[in-house]
């Protein structure tokens, strides 16, 4: 039977939201064991939080003081010493996973899986291409180790309640000191995380001006949403790029995704199709976020906005 | 110091790519092509780090058929001062174009390759990491800002926290992400100018690769469709709606 390998995404202190979705996906494989490599200084508190995840046998903990910032170049030829004896080593489709597993799979001397979106047999994957316009399934070649990235809105993520060993380990792995982590600048916001919330409202250009997105904040934080933008409110200025959803963003899968004054590219659509129900505001009749929004309606948003802020605080 | 820039020939962003009926492929038949986006920017990055006198020569290296001739000379009129083509009738999966990327690398003594985050065609996003890991250099990947000094590269990257910046020391690889800059337009002196800069064309056999493709492509399908819904008239509506599908309380 085979075995998985999943490399726990972190920021230094907290595990991200992608790791328990690649744990549903890897229970899909078949397998007979699923670990997460937790390689982090400090490693136990995100070793703790990753051995709660229903699914998970093992912790493999690698703490080592290079490990307290993910850097590609330094993670990667230790994660090449622990996918020994693994058949699948996955990370999340996040710019964490992006950046480490190609690196990883030129080390293994192996082709990567990137986006996988659907397993369709244990060496058979979905996944999407040209921004999502077409789909292909690929097979890869039977006792080759399979690297992939998984698309993490396609998979829900693992529940709590499991209680994997943890176990210490380290690696004779000769690091790298040609790259140095200098500083990370990160947006500070109390609103709940744009990539794993359960509702998020997003602004386009419409909204014509980095104050007007008030109104957005306003609505957001009535029904406990994540606020996020389009790349044309992005390009204009009005938020920053972190913000962003879309095919170049941040691709989500919330249960309620509100799109005010977003005409809807596809580049923007890729990004929010797996969205449960999508609700559009726009002035513009024709705009083709209607042509894939649950709920529409058509009007001024500066004047919509205010008004369902209002009435969904009333009960 | 030489920079390499990454060329790929791909569908033009504006074309609506549509499957073929028979599930064999996207039809490229007459549809427009032109330079990957994100390598346009790599492009205009490394023209701006020569025109701040800290690169000699900006090479752009393309793999592919003849026909990437076209956007190779797309790049000298922007600026490159010579380009490569490595010829190659079969697509080569990221893994081969990083050993072939490394060879010319190793023939010119590169010491920065900048190339695109991704490609829009397959949206595989690995040839950067695998560029680098083969060649045993540093990366720094989704790059929205580039700052060189002496032998050291300051590189700010878009990740999904927010700005992270790096320091790494050259050679390297660097890839970029949309905010880098945005790409000159091409003037038609340029393009007269660009006839007479060197285009050299060289075999993958030459450079020592082969290309040994891992994956099979079983089909490929359109996307499953949404579904247009319903329209409301007023907020009251929108409310009622919203409520009734329990998405909000």
């Amino acid at each position: 039977m085979s075995k998985v390998l999943i490399i726990a995404d972190h920021d230094g202190a907290q595990l991200g939201t992608g790791t328990a979705r690649c744990v549903t996906a890897a229970a899909k494989l078949g397998a007979a064991q699923v670990d997460v490599a937790v390689l982090a200084s400090p490693a136990a508190p995100i070793a703790a939080q990753v051995a709660s995840l229903s699914g998970v046998a093992k912790v493999l903990a690698v703490e080592r003081a290079e490990n307290a910032r993910p850097l590609a170049a330094v993670l990667a030829p230790q994660v090449v010493k622990l996918a020994a004896g693994y058949d699948y080593v996955l990370a999340p489709s996040n710019t964490f996973g992006k950046d480490l597993l190609p690196r990883v799979a030129a080390l293994l001397g192996v082709g990567q899986v990137s986006d996988l979106m659907s397993v369709e047999g244990p060496q058979t994957f979905k996944r999407p291409i040209y921004a999502g316009n077409a789909l292909i399934t690929v097979e890869s070649p039977a006792g080759v180790k399979v690297v992939a990235t998984i698309r993490t809105a396609s998979f829900a993520a693992a529940g709590g309640g499991g209680s994997a060993v943890v176990e210490s380990v380290s690696t004779d792995a000769v690091l790298p000191t040609h790259t140095r982590f200098v500083s990370i600048s990160a947006p500070k916001s109390d609103r709940p995380d744009l990539q794993s919330a359960a509702r998020v409202v997003s602004g386009g250009r419409a909204l014509a001006s980095s104050d007007n997105f008030k109104i957005i904040y306003a609505l957001a934080d009535r029904i406990g949403a994540a606020v996020g933008a389009s790349r044309a409110a992005v390009d204009a200025g009005y938020v920053p790029s972190a913000m962003q959803v879309g095919q170049t963003g941040k691709i989500i899968a919330p249960a309620l995704y509100v799109a005010i004054g977003i005409s809807g590219a596809i580049q923007h659509l890729t990004g929010i199709k797996d969205a449960r129900t999508i609700v559009a505001i726009n002035k513009d009749p024709e705009a083709p976020i209607f042509e894939v929004a649950d709920v529409g309606l058509v009007g001024d948003l500066f004047k919509i906005v205010p008004e369902l802020t209002e009435a969904l605080g009333r009960n | 110091m030489k920079i390499l820039v990454g060329i790929k020939r791909v569908v033009d962003y504006n074309v609506r790519v549509r499957v073929k009926p028979d599930g064999s492929g996207v039809a490229l038949d007459g549809v427009k092509m032109s330079i990957n986006p994100f390598d346009e920017i790599a492009l205009e990055e490394a023209l701006r780090i020569k025109e701040r006198n800290q690169a000699s020569e900006v090479i752009a290296v393309a793999i592919g058929p003849d026909d990437v001739q076209t956007q190779l000379r797309s790049a000298l009129a922007m600026g490159a001062d010579r380009a490569i083509l490595v010829k190659c009738d079969t697509p080569l999966e990221p893994l081969d174009v990083a050993r072939t990327l490394l060879a010319v690398i190793k023939q010119e003594q590169v010491g920065l390759a900048i190339l695109g985050k991704q490609a829009i065609d397959d949206d595989a996003g690995q040839t950067g990491q695998m560029l680098a890991a083969l060649w045993e250099r540093p990366q720094a990947t989704f790059a929205s800002k580039i700052e060189i000094k002496d032998q050291v590269a300051a590189v700010t990257r878009e990740v999904d926290t927010g700005l992270e910046t790096l320091e790494i020391d050259l050679p390297a690889v660097v890839t970029t992400d949309l905010r880098l800059n945005e790409p000159r337009y091409i003037k038609l002196p340029d393009i007269m100018k660009a006839k007479k800069k060197p285009l050299a064309v060289t075999e993958l056999a030459g450079l020592g690769v082969k290309s040994a493709p891992q994956f099979r492509v079983v089909k490929t399908e359109a996307p499953p469709q949404r579904s247009r819904g319903i329209m409301v008239k007023d907020v009251p509506e929108l409310v009622a709606e919203m409520r009734k599908r329990g998405v909000v309380s």
